[in-house]
């Protein structure tokens, strides 16, 4: 029998902290998670407990302070700059405001990845068209400049820009952040037909629990360090692993705060 | 979600210890220089995308031009006004023009040029990077394989060492040409000995040197402007000190350098010709 896979992407015990070494901030402590291929990973968790910066780490974008980030069993570490570069563009990356070049027209923001690779521009014309048409955009918007588009155009544009480099892994930071209900779940449509249509991978980071309904296989929740005190309490970042029908079905009182948007047990400890 | 800010400083933090205070500007040129260097090694050893890099060349030239005339228009004819009672009290009214023209090519034309350029030019670089840097714009270009330097900061130093001298060179010419009009026609110079006196002291080593300074002081500009920007903090704030200190940075990144260039130019010219005659 052949041994499993190794994860597409691996955090082992990595740690990271902000700010000057005399002041540093820490938002991740020894955090581990491994994410297989075809699956679609949610990390949910408080503001500021450290999901954006753990998908930045699984991308690279961000060093890890402490631990180690494995593309496919690989230590990035092992990488020179330019192998790094290239198997990275296996990861489309959704950032939550979108970031989309301000300078550049909704097409050339799709085309930008493809351009870097210097693909033929007819190749790069019909993958522009075919991926607005895969997040219901016309080319009508392809002329446009990012600030004339709506907030769920925008989203949907920088979908289109992740998934021109037909990535293994997609990363999601709070898709549904800032959109009205029916763009949220039309957001949460494409990121569930995406993973179904082309089988890719998908961690999506989330603090809206109808999004964890519709499109998480296995859910982590992280806590943020404030709140968690010195390591030497041995209590982990990672405060639940497990399905989504074990994140619903669980009876820890923070994790059961978390998913009802229950403000008590929170009120509690800035009284105290 | 961008990098946490930093807590709200308290009252013993604010005070910053006296041996951070005499580090932290060397460790700051240290990171300015590593970070000039990897520019320089990035912009020699490729070549930017076109669609990236017109853009950046029409901002830094066209859209240039109008400072550059305003600024190389006053400088000659403050020179004429700052300079004529001088030389008139010791009779020389008619070197006026070699006074304004060596003055304005060799010194205050690419000094000038250089400090309204690190304002229009460095500043808006520095803000639309640090920009870039908190709606995560920069990460995006990394995300899809883009090396921001390559991507951002090559266009802008080539843009700069290119058409910098350029507009330096324009600044020049307006300059010799406001200060010609106003001494010939309101101090009423005499236009054969003003022309005469400009090209017999006047020689083209002067506008050279000229230009390469200028030619310093655009790596500079870009350099400073792009290295501000790229480590640009959080929030509005953030990219505001970005384009204020891109703009101080730039201000003395140029009066050293032109003092330095001096240091090496100026006897430069009496190596390789060793008869001339100072004025």
């Amino acid at each position: 029998m052949s041994a499993d896979p190794p994860p597409l992407v691996s955090l082992q015990g990595v740690s990271k902290s902000f700010g000057p070494p005399h002041a540093p901030q820490h938002v991740l402590r020894d955090v581990s998670i491994d994410v297989a291929a075809g699956e679609t990973l949610v990390v949910i968790g408080e503001s500021g407990c450290g999901k954006s910066v753990t998908m930045k780490l699984m991308m690279r974008l961000l060093t890890p302070d402490a631990g180690r980030v494995e593309w496919d069993g690989r230590g990035v570490e092992s990488l020179d700059e330019a192998e790094r570069r290239l198997r990275r563009l296996r990861f489309g990356y959704l950032f939550q405001m979108a970031a989309l070049f301000d300078s550049l027209s909704v097409a050339d923001n799709v085309a930008f990845g493809l351009r870097e690779l210097g693909r033929p521009e007819d190749e790069i014309a019909h993958t522009v068209e075919q991926r607005l048409r895969d997040v219901g955009l016309s080319m009508a918007a392809a002329s446009k400049r990012p600030a004339e588009l709506s907030g769920g155009m925008r989203k949907r544009v920088a979908l289109a820009r992740a998934l021109a480099l037909d990535p293994e892994l997609m990363l999601y930071d709070e898709p549904t952040t800032g959109l009205d209900p029916v763009m949220s779940d039309v957001i949460n449509e494409l990121i569930l037909r995406t993973q179904q249509a082309r089988g890719i991978a998908s961690v999506v980071v989330t603090h809206d629990m109808h999004t964890v309904r519709k499109v998480a296989d296995r859910v982590v929740m992280l806590a943020p360090l404030v709140r968690l005190g010195d390591p030497e309490d041995g209590q982990p970042q990672v405060r639940f692993r497990g399905t989504a029908e074990e994140l619903f079905a669980c009876d820890d009182p923070e994790v059961r705060a978390f998913i009802d948007g229950d403000a008590t047990l929170r009120l509690q400890e800035l009284a105290a | 979600m961008s990098a946490p800010a930093a807590a709200l400083p308290n009252r013993t933090s604010n005070r910053t210890p006296l041996s951070r205070r005499l580090t932290d500007p060397i460790a700051e040129l240290g990171e300015l220089t590593l970070f000039g260097l990897r520019a320089a090694r990035v912009t020699l050893s490729s070549r930017p995308r076109s669609d990236l890099l017109w853009p950046v060349l029409y901002q830094v030239g066209v859209r240039s031009i109008p400072v550059i005339l305003v600024t190389g228009g006053f400088i000659g004819m403050v020179l004429a006004v700052q300079t004529y009672d001088q030389l008139r009290m010791m009779r020389m009214e008619t070197t006026l023009g070699s006074v304004i023209n060596i003055s304005l090519v060799k010194e205050l034309g690419p000094v000038l040029a250089a400090l309204m350029l690190a304002g229009r030019v460095g500043s808006a670089m520095a803000a639309e990077l640090g920009t870039m840097r908190v709606t995560e714009q920069i990460d995006a270009l990394d995300a899809l394989g883009a090396d921001p330097v390559r991507t951002l900061v090559a266009p802008r130093l080539i843009a700069c060492v290119l058409l910098i001298p350029m507009l330096t060179l324009v600044a020049d010419a307006i300059g010799i040409a406001s200060g010609y009009l106003f001494s010939t026609q309101a101090l009423g110079i005499d236009r054969y000995h003003y022309w005469h006196n400009s090209t017999e002291y006047v020689t083209a080593y002067d506008v050279f040197s000229g230009v390469l300074k200028s030619l310093f002081f655009g790596a500079a500009i870009a350099v400073v402007a792009c290295q501000r920007g790229m480590s640009s903090g959080a929030g509005a704030e953030g990219v505001g000190r970005a384009a204020t200190e891109s703009f101080v940075r730039s201000f003395i990144a140029i009066l050293l350098l032109d003092f330095l260039l001096g240091m090496v130019l100026s006897p430069l010219y009496y190596m390789l010709w060793p008869g001339a005659v100072a004025l």
